[in-house]
Parts: C-alpha cells; structure tokens; sequence
C-alpha cells in the first residue's frame, strides 16, 4: 500500500479519530475487516477531495467487541451489521441494529475463526478439481 | 391517522433483485423504511480462500452481471498494484474501451428498467433496442454479452484490429444517433417529468454525508467521479464529471443520460490514441502486500481491498460495491414519499442487489 | 416540456423493419468472436491434465491412465481459460452455442 496512508489508533481513540474526520469533511468509503490468527483488523478508509485516507485498528481475536460510530456517520450501520454478521464482532451501540439477521449465511459467522479458513485452504490446489480427479473411480459406470 | 405496514419485495414487478423493505405508511405517505437484504448473499469473499489469486478474475467477474468487467478490471488493477505489473499501454487503452462499453449498456439497461418502472413501455424497448448494439459489439470483440472475461493480470485475453476498430466507429455513430432520439424523450417528455421531477430530493450535504457515490452523489452537486484519478487510459483522456445540482429522480436519470454521450466520446478518443504494442505481460509469483483500489463503475465508486501475504490465495478480498454505498440514501430519501413513488425512488439509485452482497 | 416526444420515434419505428428476430425460425447469427462452446479434438491430446487443473470450475476431468477427457457442460462457464494453456492445442472454442446441457452427466472423450 504505497499511495494510501493508513494510521494505526487503538479502539480508545477510535471515536475521537472517527469524530475529527467528520467535522473535515471525510466522505465514509468502506469499512472493512480481515481476520488474522490472532486478531481481527479493521479499516475504515476516508475520502476527502478524492483523496483515501485509512485508520487501522487491531482488535482481539475472540470476543471482539467495537464501537460503533454509526452515531457519527449514519452509513456505517450496514457496514458494521456486515462486519457482526460475517465476523462475530460485537459492535456496541448501533442506531439500527439488525441483530445478526443482516446476511442470511448458511453458516454462522463465516469468517468468524481462523479455523474455517485454514481447514479450506490446506485442501487446495483448488478443491474443485480435487474432487473431480478422483471422480472416475467413484463413478466407474460413466466411463464408458 | 393509523398507520399501515406494506411489505415491499423481496419479489417485486420493478425490481429483479430482492431487497425487502417494510414501508410504514400513513395514508399514502410513507412514513419509515425498514430494509432486510441479505437473501442473495454468495459468500465471495470467502471464495478467496479456495481459489488462488489468478483464478480468482473470474469470481470477480462474476459479482456482478452488469458491471462485470469493471469488477475484473478493478481486481487485476489491485492485483498489478501489489505485484507491481508494468501493463502494457495497449492493454489499458482496450480495459478503458471495454469499461466504457459496460457503461453504456449498464446505463441503457438502467433507462429502460426506469421507463418499465414507470410503465412506459415502448421506451423501455427502445433503450433495450439500442442496448443490443452495444451487446453485439461486446460480444464481437470479447466473446461474451456480460460476462467478457476479456481482462486478465498483466493485460488482456485479446486485441482489437484496426479493421475492427474501423467498424466499430462506425456502430458508434449510428448508436450516438439512437441515443439522442432516447434521451430526448427521457429528458423532455411531460409523463416522464411528471413521474421524477422533484421526487425523491437528496441535498448536497445528505449525499456526501451518507456516503453515496457515482450518479447518485454527482446528480446532488457533488463532482467526483473516480475515473479523474487517472487509471488505465484516463491519464490521457481527462473526464469532466457530469452533475446536476437538483438532486431528485429527474437529475439522476440526466446525469446517466449525459453519462452515455460521455462514454461515446471516450471510445472515441481512446481508439483515436490507441498505441501499438503487446496486450499482456507474464506475471509469475505470489502477491504479498496489501492495497486499496478504487474505480467508477457505471453505478459508482467500487472499493477493492486487497491484503496478500505471498501464497496464491489471497489472506482477505473485499469489496465495497456501489450499492452498498447508496442503500443508506435511499433510506433517507424515502420517508415522505408516496407510495406509488417508491418503486421509482429504489430504482433510480440503480440498485444491484446481488453485488451488494456478493 | 414537450409533449408527443415519443412519437416521432414511434411513428419511425413503425414505419421501419422489425429489429428482432423470429427467434426459433430464424436461428441467430454467430459473431465472429463469440465464445460458443468447447469442443475437444482427440487426436492431439497427449492427456496432460493442465487444462483441467487450470479450469477454474472444475469442470474438466483428464484420466491419463485410461486416456480419457470429460466435461461437466453444466459447470463450464465457457472461460476459455483451457482452450490458453492446453499446449496441444487439442481444443477450440467455437463461435456456436450449440444445444443447451440439461444434464449433469460428464460427457467422456
Ligand atoms: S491440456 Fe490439452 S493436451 Fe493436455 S489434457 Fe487438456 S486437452 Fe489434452
Ligand atoms: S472453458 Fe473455462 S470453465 Fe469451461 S472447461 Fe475450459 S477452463 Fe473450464
């Protein structure tokens, strides 16, 4: 990330950081979140004059609690009923809180541990042809 | 005055995707807007995890049906930024001509879905008559309708000949023909103005502060459009962003309409610049870095947020798609609407609900 | 405002050819650089696997043992990914649709 600042806060901060950002003028882009082995990152990434600015923040990976700055920008409501949906971070203090119904997943929380993550992508190249390479014998009458 | 509940979707006449929302009405006013999206959701993101970074241009592609190749430009964007692709100026050249075409059959789409919103049904076959020709185009030089699957890392699958080019110039000029004759009614007719004309208003200030972007934002005053920031050929072909400053229904629809001259215009400029050489460069390795990139879309600004850490699956793929970016304005716009405007006031931020959740 | 703005395309339009086609009578007209469908040519192959290593759907099954190649047409997004790397050059997009897969049979070579 070369042109785009990022600015590490702590969750402390984080409001008051959030808070400066509106009263320049900061357009809210995205919030995102990634989930590491031991700590959940978030970004929330500003626009001002088409210029990205980023604040970063680490949080620890189980029982994650935010913040919640949807009082202070009202668009983050669905950003961060996405990042409780698919994270498991509980975010404190929504104005609309959805309560885990945002996203209908077919499993809860899918990004919710490291553990999902890594079990799929040891099983890589590419689950797909996996399966299939061993498809012939477990369908023998096919072959014709 | 009692107040009604009326669900609305997730299966409506006007809209072909599901979003639901429950609307509060008093009389014929709506009052509140409770939205519940969240029936499409794909899991994409999590596909990252499965495919590696090279196969992954495909996903991207596949986000959306309308603005696919944008999303797989952005993705190999992102991709070269980490990795550091020089791509070749012929490549960019070809991603812009391509970009454009996308937006000007996503914004033809968007015309005729409005004019079928509104029951204007021989200007929703018109739209979607000239929408064709943009297709044939399309699919002549990449292969597909909407999914091109023409952009790779390092480049693109394939070039376009001079001879092609030739005719392709000529198209355009019969297709700029079509939509003059579209946009006038759209722009001038009384049963069009009667049906977006102050309806569904967002000031300057509310469009910026919710966080819309694309049409949306530039049709309440605001100039951004992120093709200014100079990607593929933009350095060479500056854009001027088109806005408005009323910021209801009727803006939206003119700055998508003048959009689609725009777009001509770029097609034309960039053929006339095109430069010769190479259309991919190999890339070899595993990314490791991180990146953010943005580009317009037809219906705004997407967001790719791209975290590598040097195997050939990706550690996070995120996007922030357009209409992620816009649901909260449609929220604020709808309160005090009739109940017949609705249908109108959701489709004119262009809603693709499928990308917002991916 | 105006009024009757439509009707100067409309009267156009009636006066003009219909811009559709009579779709199942009049069967549509490939474009030169339409990605149809794949086909397969036998005698080339040399049973290698990169294609359907490659192929980002897994549609594609290669039995090198019994020199054997199958595809799932459900599953084949028509990428041309394969038809790029094979390097026999054993396969070929061709601009025709073809008829449509129903089935999610494998169809073996
Ligand atoms: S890549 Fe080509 S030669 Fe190799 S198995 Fe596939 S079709 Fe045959
Ligand atoms: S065209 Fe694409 S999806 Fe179809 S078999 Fe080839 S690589 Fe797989």
């Amino acid at each position: 990330m070369s042109q785009e600042q990022i600015e590490l806060i702590t969750v402390d901060t984080l409001l008051d950081k959030v808070r400066a950002k509106r009263e320049q003028g900061h357009r809210l882009v995205q919030m995102s979140a990634t989930r590491l082995p031991d700590q959940v990152e978030l970004t929330y990434s500003f626009d001002l004059n088409s210029r990205l600015t980023n604040l970063r923040l680490s949080l620890p990976a189980v029982e994650t609690r935010l913040p919640s700055i949807s009082s202070i920008y009202d668009c983050a409501i669905l950003y961060e009923n996405e990042i409780h949906d698919l994270f498991n971070v509980k975010v404190d203090g929504l104005t609309v809180d959805f309560h885990g119904n945002f996203y209908k997943t077919a499993i809860k929380f899918p990004f919710g541990s490291t553990k999902v993550a890594c079990a799929s992508s040891a099983t890589t190249p590419v689950s797909g042809t996996a399966s299939c390479a061993t498809a012939p014998a477990a369908n023998p009458g096919a072959t014709k | 005055m009692p107040r009604t509940v009326i669900p609305f979707g997730p299966q409506h006449p006007v809209l072909p995707e599901p979003i639901h929302l429950d609307l509060v009405v008093e009389d014929e006013k709506v009052i509140e807007a409770r939205p519940s999206i969240g029936f499409i959701h794909r899991g994409l993101e999590k596909l990252a995890e499965t495919k590696d970074y090279v196969e992954f241009v495909y996903v991207a592609e596949r986000i959306c049906g309308i603005c696919s190749f944008i999303h797989g430009q952005t993705y190999c964007q992102a991709i070269e930024t980490i990795m550091n692709v020089q791509v070749p100026p012929r490549a960019l050249y070809l991603r812009t001509v391509w970009g454009e075409l996308s937006r000007i059959h996503s914004h033809l789409l968007w015309l005729g879905l409005m004019a079928d919103g509104m029951g204007f049904e021989s200007l929703f076959m018109h739209s979607w008559r000239v929408r064709e020709k943009v297709l044939n185009i399309i699919e002549a030089t990449t292969g597909g309708r909407v999914i091109f699957g023409s952009c790779k890392i390092g480049g693109v699958r394939r070039d376009i000949n001079a001879e092609t080019i030739k005719t392709i110039l000529k198209d355009l000029d019969g297709i700029e023909q079509d939509l003059r004759d579209i946009t006038r009614v759209f722009l001038n007719d009384r049963s069009v103005k009667a049906r977006l004309c102050g309806i569904g208003v967002l000031s300057k200030q509310e469009a910026w502060d919710l966080g819309c972007v694309g049409p949306m934002l530039r049709a309440s005053g605001v100039a951004q459009d992120m093709r200014q920031q100079g990607y593929a050929a933009f350095k060479d072909i500056p854009v001027e962003p088109i806005t408005r400053t009323e910021g209801d229904s009727y803006a939206r629809c003119a700055v998508r309409c003048e959009e689609l001259f725009q777009s001509v215009q770029i097609i034309r400029q960039a053929f006339a610049k095109i430069p010769d050489g190479e259309i991919a460069v190999k890339v070899t390795g595993n990314p490791t870095g991180e990146t953010i990139t943005r580009t317009e879309q037809p219906r705004g600004e997407v967001v790719y947020h791209l975290k590598a850490n040097g195997t050939k699956n990706l550690q996070r793929f995120r996007v922030r798609t357009p209409t992620f970016a816009n649901l909260p304005a449609m929220l604020k716009v709808l309160p005090g609407c009739d109940l017949a405007d609705v249908p109108m006031i959701v489709l004119t931020i262009d809603p693709c609900i499928s990308c917002t959740e991916r | 405002m105006g009024y009757f703005e439509m009707s100067k395309l409309a009267l156009k339009w009636a006066l003009t050819k219909p811009p559709t086609t009579r779709y199942p009578f009049e069967p549509r007209k490939a474009l030169a650089g339409s990605r149809g469908q794949l086909v397969f040519t036998k005698d080339n192959c040399v049973y290698c696997n990169i294609c359907a290593k490659k192929c980002p759907t897994g549609a594609l099954l290669v039995n090198r043992a019994q020199k054997k190649w199958a595809i799932d047409r459900l599953r084949c997004i028509t990428c041309g990914y394969c038809v790029e790397v094979c390097p026999k050059k054993s396969l070929e997009m061709t601009t025709s649709h073809g008829s449509p897969a129903v089935t999610r049979d494998r169809e073996f070579h």
